[in-house]
């Protein structure tokens, strides 16, 4: 029973916000839904961390509401609100023991004796500490220390919702996948709502059913991995997600044509003419960028060929701009000039970094 | 394989070898030796062998009982100091700011007690708790309470007590505050969300996050009180009667007042000793549960 509404809702550390800059989280409205697994992603400093502490209520946001369920809880202290936070240093009661810290937010709430044990003991089960229960937190390994903060958020029968804040930044990368697999598996097996704050594509698009993309302070995109992939709304989308990022060519419109340094891209669809004065991008990820013989498509010049073991990557450049493209198996480059051909179906056209719907199929 | 040796590692030492020589073995030295001699005018040295030694150790003798008696004294002084000034560093260092211009402010303020030298301490305090001229001595007086420190020894102790608490108690608050600071804030976060108390939060975490710099504070506390001379000597002058005479007093006593060389060296020589076995005992106690004994 918990969706997350945020109403109109924005944040500022400074006093007085004067322009949109000054936000470190711009106005925004958007529903959490009960159960489900969501992934922020984004860069260092784009808000993704002020919107999970406004949600958890460690923050009080400048304006706008927080709902769950409904329930206006703006004003709720943290520890009133159903709901967990993960940080991303392993936050735990270096003195008490790993059981004693699985209780230790029962006993804040004075819960009684027998049912705090019966629940410390399942969530240890749950989460595989079970014989570590008598340890000192202490001495423990920073993955084993980062379980049990996820325990003390789970022995809370009325938590509704998970906030996990990077946590898997200070673990070992053989055990980020386990740990991984095991927020996976916990998340189908309770039926709790999970906010994963990342700045990982991998960790959010392995995690999550939907990825809330941020950037400076702003939603740009949210929806499945897939979604992302093939239709990034935000040219800031195709540039972080995908590796390498999609390309961007600085274009001209012509009607069902993208006019690329002289060069004619068929785009297979109408454009309405879209004003001078704003930026216009043509974006398409190098993996529908194929290099080709000299007579494939449009003439481009080899700058580099990075071979990733499953698949080689070429730096070209197009009319001055660089792209990077996928080089076929088999096809052996010579020289420097040679062609791309692009999949017009894959082709996205973008106004000052906002994808542009065509005008008609 | 051939382990690489390099003998000019030694040169490098050398100068912290000749300085540590200068500056503590030779003194040291002098001093075992006085322990062992008995001397009289004219720099005459005579065998006593561990003479001094037994009967500093000895209470039925006059020595040892003397000895004992400050050691006594000094050992109950530092328990007070300890009981008051940790505890109340901890609250003082609680109750500061943790942002903004106040910080400075109570730094600074914090820091006054600790720039002001013993003897003048000593002084302040010596016209500040007289009974006719003093503000606070003058004042207890005159709310009826009979006080006056040159002539009972509860109030000489308290003047003392109370001295050493306003000179020090600072540097305890400004360790723990230190310890504080360093807390990342993502644990009172996690506690506010675990809905813990606010003692709950200084038992599971800022105590515990404290435990090191509180480890230094007890020990730098425990070794400045219990070698204090300047302050009480200044103030009570070791009375009335002996009745704040400290170790260190005594010592001062010995040596220069009745000129007794050997057996004052053999009072530095053990007094030492016993001060060394207590931080030893201190060091140990504390750092006990923090496994691998304080290194971390």
């Amino acid at each position: 029973m918990a969706r997350i509404d945020l109403v109109d809702l924005a944040h500022t550390y400074l006093a007085q916000a004067t322009s949109a800059a000054d936000y470190a989280v711009k106005p925004m409205t958007r529903a959490w839904r009960h159960g489900g697994a969501y992934a922020l992603l984004g860069p260092s400093g784009c808000g993704k961390t002020t919107l999970l502490n406004i949600i958890s209520g460690l923050i009080v946001p400048s304006r706008g509401r927080v709902q769950f369920d409904g329930r206006d809880v703006t004003a709720l202290p943290t520890e009133r609100r159903n709901i967990a936070q993960v940080f991303q240093f392993p936050v735990i009661y270096d003195t008490l023991s790993v059981y004693e810290n699985l209780a230790f937010p029962l006993r804040n709430r004075g819960t009684d004796r027998r049912t705090i044990d019966a629940r410390v003991r399942e969530i240890a089960q749950l989460l595989d500490l079970s014989g570590a229960l008598d340890h000192r937190a202490r001495g423990l390994t920073a993955d084993v220390k980062q379980k049990v903060s996820l325990g003390r958020g789970l022995v809370r029968s009325d938590v509704a919702a998970i906030l996990f804040d990077e946590p898997l930044t200070v673990i070992d990368p053989h055990l980020k996948l386990q740990l991984r697999a095991m927020l996976k598996q916990l998340h189908r097996q309770l039926d709790l709502t999970m906010i994963y704050v990342t700045h990982d594509q991998t960790e959010a698009l392995t995690f999550a059913d939907e990825v809330v993309v941020m950037y400076e302070g702003e939603v740009v995109q949210a929806g499945t991995p897939e979604e992302l992939f093939e239709r990034p709304a935000h040219t800031f989308v195709g540039w972080f997600i995908g590796s390498p990022g999609m390309n961007l060519l600085p274009c001209r419109i012509d009607g069902t044509a993208a006019v690329v340094g002289g060069h004619r891209i068929g785009l297979g669809r109408r454009y309405a003419a879209l004003p001078a004065d704003r930026r216009i991008e043509l974006g398409v990820r190098p993996e529908y960028t194929i290099l080709a013989g000299l007579n494939g498509g449009l003439p481009v010049r080899v700058r580099r060929v990075d071979d990733l073991g499953r698949v080689r990557i070429a730096k070209v450049e197009l009319a001055g701009h660089p792209v990077a493209a996928i080089v076929p198996d088999g096809l052996a480059i010579d020289g420097e000039e040679v062609a791309i051909a692009l999949d017009s179906n894959r082709l996205h056209v973008y106004a000052d970094g906002h994808l542009v719907a065509p005008a008609e199929a | 394989m051939d382990k690489q040796t390099n003998q000019r590692g030694w040169l490098l030492v050398l100068p912290v070898v000749v300085i540590v020589a200068f500056s503590a073995i030779l003194p040291l030295m002098t001093v075992v030796n006085y322990s062992v001699q008995d001397t009289f005018g004219n720099n005459q040295f005579f065998w006593n062998g561990v003479g001094w030694f037994s009967e500093l150790l000895d209470p039925r003798s006059e020595l040892g009982a003397r000895f004992l008696e400050a050691l006594w004294r000094n050992l109950l002084f530092s328990a007070i100091v300890l009981a008051i000034e940790i505890p109340l560093g901890v609250l003082v260092a609680l109750a500061m700011p943790r942002q903004g211009w106040t910080v400075a402010f109570c730094l600074v303020v914090m820091a006054l007690p600790l720039l002001i030298p013993w003897n003048v301490v000593g002084t302040i305090w010596q016209i500040f708790a007289r009974s006719d001229i003093g503000l606070l001595g003058a004042a207890v007086n005159a709310l009826g309470f009979d006080y006056n420190y040159t002539r009972d020894s509860f109030a000489a102790w308290a003047t003392v007590v109370v001295m050493d608490v306003w000179h020090w108690t600072s540097l305890v608050a400004l360790l723990a505050y230190a310890g504080l600071k360093a807390i990342p804030e993502p644990f009172y976060q996690a506690a506010r969300i675990d809905g813990a108390s606010r003692w709950a939060v200084f038992r599971t975490i800022q105590l515990p996050k404290m435990q090191r710099v509180l480890i230094i504070a007890v020990l730098l506390r425990f070794m400045d009180s219990f070698m204090i001379y300047t302050e009480p000597f200044v103030v009570t002058g070791g009375g009335p009667g002996n009745s704040t005479t400290f170790l260190s007093i005594d010592l001062v006593k010995l040596a220069l007042g009745q000129f007794d060389l050997g057996k004052a060296a053999a009072m530095s020589i053990v007094y030492n000793l016993i001060i060394l076995a207590l931080c030893w005992v201190f060091w140990t106690v504390m750092t006990k549960d923090s496994g691998a004994r304080g290194v971390r």
